[in-house]
């Protein structure tokens, strides 16, 4: 943990958007989208469903072109790439090695017929690791730091519980130390004592091995908990942004202040 | 050990709130407050109910935004505008020069009080074995009965919460130390630990602002007062 | 010719049009040029079902010269159904000679065997595939499946031996165990057991692969690296045996286990038909007596 205070202080971006836009025809997906993230920074982006988080989501992960704008990745060696420039091939390798798409539905993130063992080793072997006793060492140790039973590691993740497979999805995405992750509410769907358990593990994982996040969620408890600076967005416009309890504290733009003042209290 | 030179020095400071939920209604809290904390020095607002002393504190934490003005933390050869700072250099702030003590604690279910407590100064990259031992001296020192220690504070009593908040507040040593009514709730016993850690802090040259409801503890650790009054409520 | 004297005038040589023949062989020609590369071809109806070897029977019609003599194999053995049926067809339809010899044709239609026999460079092998993507199991999106093969995204090929070896304690793959050809495209080699895999690497004879239903045609050249995928701490392995072929005595032959009565008796001979009765005509023997075999 001692590199998080360091990296912070760390003045170069890792991501620079630049003013992205995008459209389904004639309809925003998102606006004018501009901004830094650094490295070891969690940006949380809230509003409400259509707000356009998820659209912007998939454009700053490499899934989707946005209409303009340019996306700015710089690389464990310093080397700056547009990724929507650079070559296919450059951006899929990016992609496994640099980046880690956790999705809302595990389901969509997992590889539902084959083991947890082998959803966790896959992205080892993608980067070409053979050596089979190694891959499982390493799943094994995943599957232990993300709270699963070690004697689960050849079952396959049909078997597990939702919070399990969501548990079992960040471990897959972790496991070659990715330095950027998107997450679309990873807690969506889940109880909330489940949710607890995943938010915590978060927050860990986040922190211990020094991960950049983007996190997508219209669930403002969980904003707080996990991210360090948030952007509220509003019809497919980010409205306000801002330290994360700056924000929800002290919130100014009329939509965010309605946003805040209609969470429920337990 | 001493922070060296540490200094807050707000300028001119406004704070105006915009209620757009009802009606646009705006009304300002703080009003052109200027003032300077030097090292070892406890600040103490004073004022009315309504005056704006936590906004001002939490302004000071850059927690609330203000509208107009300065707050400049100088720190040894580095100053700091939190006005116009970027996010990340505010929470860097937070970790490593500025702590916070509020009457609440915001709990985080499944963490364990005593990893509450250690998680600033595990931030700071203190191994988590003297991290530990650390807290747990605090913790031993705010009368927190060991089997505490490794509960989720969610189920704790108010004085308890507030009790590992005081540690987490003062166990990294902060050279700066916001306190919003930081013994609300506790017995004198535990009113006189914090009393005591005040003025510890104010002995190692941290600068200090604080509301204290209770007159006693006011007395015992100001060295200075701001005197607060309400605003009316034209912007 | 043959053709004419069945009553079959009015088709083309080898049933199918020259045309198609054609497009046939430039697709052959392309899959030559990027060894172990999927080429996709305008697959034709033929009179007889999909999976039954219409991708083979379509490369063999489109190389197929008058004076070719062709040999036909299903699972090692020139008598099945199937070998029969297309040694026929072609025989029917071309008027070509047709052998049981590996060593005396020119081309041999294989499904699931590779002839013991190490095959020459006069010859061509041709096999029936059924799904040609090796990637499909995996992967269920053909656009993604090519965008895989294009960039060598390879690494899923080994999740699935993982899976094996988590499962089995061993890579449990025994028949269309994925191979890497030329160092570039991973490649179905179709259902052939492992045992034949090493046959593939650096042959000298040309193999050619079509998939009648998938409507792909690939190739591995003559004398082209093809190297079976593993672990470094599993290596590629292939089958063996306790028994030798019961009939001939070989050891060094893939073996069919036959089932020989309601009690269980059981006999090991080998899947290659013509390479068991050859060392038998050489007067090589094996445990068992060959009319206690036919007796099953």
């Amino acid at each position: 943990m001692q590199h998080e205070s360091i990296s912070l202080s760390d003045h170069k971006p890792l991501l620079s958007v630049n003013d992205i836009s995008h459209y389904y025809g004639n309809s925003i997906g998102c606006r004018n989208v501009s901004f830094d993230l650094y490295p070891g920074e969690v940006l949380g982006i809230v509003g409400e469903s259509g707000s356009g988080k998820s659209t912007l989501l998939k454009c700053l992960s490499a899934s989707l072109a946005p209409s303009t704008g340019s996306i700015l990745y710089r690389d464990r060696t310093d080397a700056v790439h547009d990724i929507y420039a650079v070559s296919e091939a450059k951006r899929r390798m990016l992609a496994r090695t640099d980046w880690g798409i956790v999705e809302q539905n595990p389901r969509d993130g997992l590889r539902l017929n084959v083991s947890a063992g082998a959803n966790i080793g896959e992205r080892l072997m993608a980067v070409g690791a053979r050596h089979y006793g190694d891959i499982r060492h390493e799943a094994l140790g995943w599957l232990g730091k993300v709270e699963i039973d070690l004697n689960r590691v050849d079952d396959f993740p049909a078997t597990f519980s939702g919070g399990m497979q969501q548990r079992l999805q960040i471990a897959r995405n972790l496991v070659n130390k990715p330095r950027l992750i998107f997450m679309d509410e990873p807690t969506g769907g889940l109880d909330v004592s489940v949710q607890a358990r995943l938010l915590d593990l978060l927050r860990r994982l986040v922190s211990e091995l020094n991960l950049s996040v983007i996190i997508v969620t219209h669930d403002l408890a969980v904003a707080r908990l996990l991210s360090h600076r948030l952007m509220v967005m509003q019809r497919g416009e980010v409205v306000e942004s801002g330290l994360t309890d700056q924000v929800l504290d002290d919130p100014h733009h009329p939509y965010t202040q309605l946003l805040v003042s209609s969470v429920l209290v337990a | 050990m001493t922070w060296g030179c540490i200094v807050i020095e707000v300028r001119n400071l406004s704070k105006t709130f915009t209620l757009h939920t009802q009606g646009g209604v705006s009304y300002t809290v703080l009003k052109d407050i200027s003032f300077q904390v030097n090292p070892g020095e406890c600040l103490v607002l004073n004022g009315p109910s309504g005056a704006g002393k936590s906004t001002l504190l939490r302004a000071l934490y850059a927690n609330y935004k203000i509208d107009q003005g300065d707050i400049v933390i100088q720190h040894n050869d580095k100053k700091i505008n939190i006005a116009i700072e970027e996010p990340r250099s505010i929470l860097n702030l937070r970790r490593t020069t500025i702590g916070y003590v509020s009457q609440f604690l915001r709990v985080i279910p499944r963490v364990s009080a005593i990893d509450v407590v250690c998680e600033p100064l595990m931030q700071l990259g203190i191994e988590r074995e003297e991290a530990y031992q650390r807290a747990h001296n605090m913790l031993t020192r705010l009368n927190i009965p060991e089997r505490l220690f490794s509960l989720a504070p969610a189920t704790f009593s108010g004085g308890e919460k507030q009790r590992i908040n005081i540690a987490r507040g003062f166990l990294s040593d902060y050279p700066c130390l916001l306190l919003d009514e930081p013994t609300a709730s506790l017995d004198a016993e535990n009113r006189q630990v914090v009393i005591d850690l005040i003025q510890e802090a104010k002995a190692k040259s941290s600068v200090i602002v604080g509301i204290f409801h209770d007159a006693e503890v006011r007395e015992a650790v100001a060295t200075n007062f701001l005197n607060m009054s309400s605003l009316d409520y034209a912007a | 010719m043959r053709m004419n004297d069945s009553g079959l005038d009015g088709y083309n040589f080898a049933y199918l049009d020259e045309q198609t023949k054609r497009m046939i062989r430039r697709a052959i020609l392309k899959a030559i040029a990027i060894p172990g590369y999927q080429v996709p071809f305008g697959s034709r109806e033929m009179p007889l079902p999909y999976g039954w070897g219409t991708g083979g029977i379509q490369i063999t019609a489109a190389v197929l010269g008058t004076d070719d003599t062709l040999k036909v194999i299903d699972q090692g053995s020139d008598d099945t159904t199937n070998a029969v049926n297309i040694r026929r067809f072609f025989s029917r339809t071309a008027g070509v000679a047709t052998t049981t010899k590996t060593t005396e044709a020119s081309v041999i239609q294989t499904r699931h065997r590779i002839p013991e026999k190490k095959l020459r460079e006069d010859q061509v092998l041709i096999y029936q595939v059924p799904i040609p993507e090796p990637l499909r199991f995996m992967e269920p999106r053909e656009i993604e499946t090519r965008k895989m093969h294009a960039l060598q995204e390879y690494g899923v090929m080994h999740v699935k031996l993982y899976e094996d070896i988590a499962r089995f304690g061993h890579i449990a793959t025994t028949y269309n165990y994925p191979v890497r050809v030329n160092d570039r495209y991973v490649m179905a080699p179709s259902p052939i057991p492992k045992f034949d895999n090493p046959k593939m690497n650096d042959m000298p004879a040309l193999q050619l692969f079509g998939a009648g239903r998938e409507k792909r045609i690939y190739a591995i050249p003559p004398y082209t690296k093809v190297s079976s995928l593993d672990f470094d701490d599993h290596p590629f392995e292939v089958q063996k045996w306790d028994e030798t072929c019961a009939l001939c005595g070989a050891s060094d032959s893939f073996l069919d286990e036959i089932v020989l009565n309601d009690t269980g008796d059981r006999m090991f001979v080998c899947s290659d038909s013509d390479y068991c009765e050859e060392r038998r005509e050489l007067g090589y023997k094996g445990t068992q007596p060959e009319e206690q075999g036919d007796a099953a």
